[in-house]
């Protein structure tokens, strides 16, 4: 437990829930990004600007906060190989499943939906059996 | 005025990832190992976002519209159905195997070495195929 962060993950989770706030009072849009991510691959939707904005927004918020408070960490111990059956899993699993951790995880939560709760349950479940499988049972 | 507004939704979202470390994916498996030196920081990322969100939305949907907007676009399905059993539990496997979801993933692209783009192409083609199978000519999610 010597990683444990709590006051920062809070914190940041806070400000991941006003920007979700902000977008349903602006766009009335939930703040999903597995939908953000269907935009990017074709056949394009038409009129989609704002999910591109948002994206971009994104990186620059990570930037912004690599110029205020240094580099953020990022260790990455999957292998390459790995990473590309990870990304196939999380692009495809996302959008089957309607939604990741935002849209489901956060925006479906707070409105209450079963739906929602059902599937961050389940990518939870998933996410615990495979980190064991694969870091005490293989490794 | 819309693009502006997303925007900056955007940029807090990033924000808010990179305070609460969730774009560090040693970061996420620390938080899915249980059986492991288990850190449980990232139920705290939830919690947070649940809080802010959860409470600004009774204020928020007691309006009409949205301030830009004409009506509100939330999902309306409510069935329990094996694709999104089935979508959750490949989602969770990938996320576990990699510790990156698609808004961290995203938002590090800025930031990113070599290992980030095999992620994110990877993502982007898993997505793609998604959409080649289930959504030939229509597009998903309005």
């Amino acid at each position: 437990m010597e990683n444990f962060t709590p006051l920062s993950a809070f914190i940041g989770g806070a400000l991941i829930g006003l920007s979700a706030a902000l977008l349903l009072l602006i766009k009335g849009r939930i703040a999903g990004i597995t939908g953000i991510m269907d935009s990017m691959v074709p056949p394009y939707e038409r009129a989609s600007f704002w999910r591109g904005a948002f994206i971009i927004g994104l990186i620059l918020g990570v930037l912004l906060y690599s110029l205020m408070a240094g580099a953020p960490t990022i260790t990455v111990e999957a292998s390459d190989g790995m990473l590309i059956i990870a990304g196939l899993l999380v692009g495809f699993g996302a959008n089957l499943g309607s939604g990741c951790t935002s849209g489901h995880g956060i925006c479906g939560i707070a409105l209450f939906s079963t739906r929602s709760i059902i599937a961050t349950a389940t990518f939870m479940a998933s996410g615990f059996l495979t980190v064991f499988v694969i870091h005490h049972l293989l490794g | 005025m819309k693009i502006i507004a997303a925007l900056i939704c955007g940029l807090l979202f990033g924000m808010g990832l990179a305070i609460a470390q969730m774009i560090n994916p040693a970061k996420v498996i620390g938080f899915l190992d249980i059986a492991g030196n288990w850190d449980p920081s990232l139920a705290f990322v939830m919690m947070g976002a649940l809080t802010v969100m959860t409470s600004a939305r009774f204020l928020i949907l007691k309006r009409q519209t949205p301030i830009l907007e004409t009506s509100f676009h939330l999902p309306e399905r409510s069935e329990i159905d094996r694709k999104l059993i089935l979508g959750a539990v490949l989602f969770g496997m990938g996320w576990g195997i990699g510790g990156f979801c698609p808004g961290p993933a995203l938002a590090s692209l800025g930031i990113a070495n070599g290992k980030l783009f095999f992620f994110v192409g990877a993502m982007l083609a898993g997505a793609f195929i998604h959409k080649w199978i289930f959504h030939p000519k229509r597009v998903c999610c309005g």
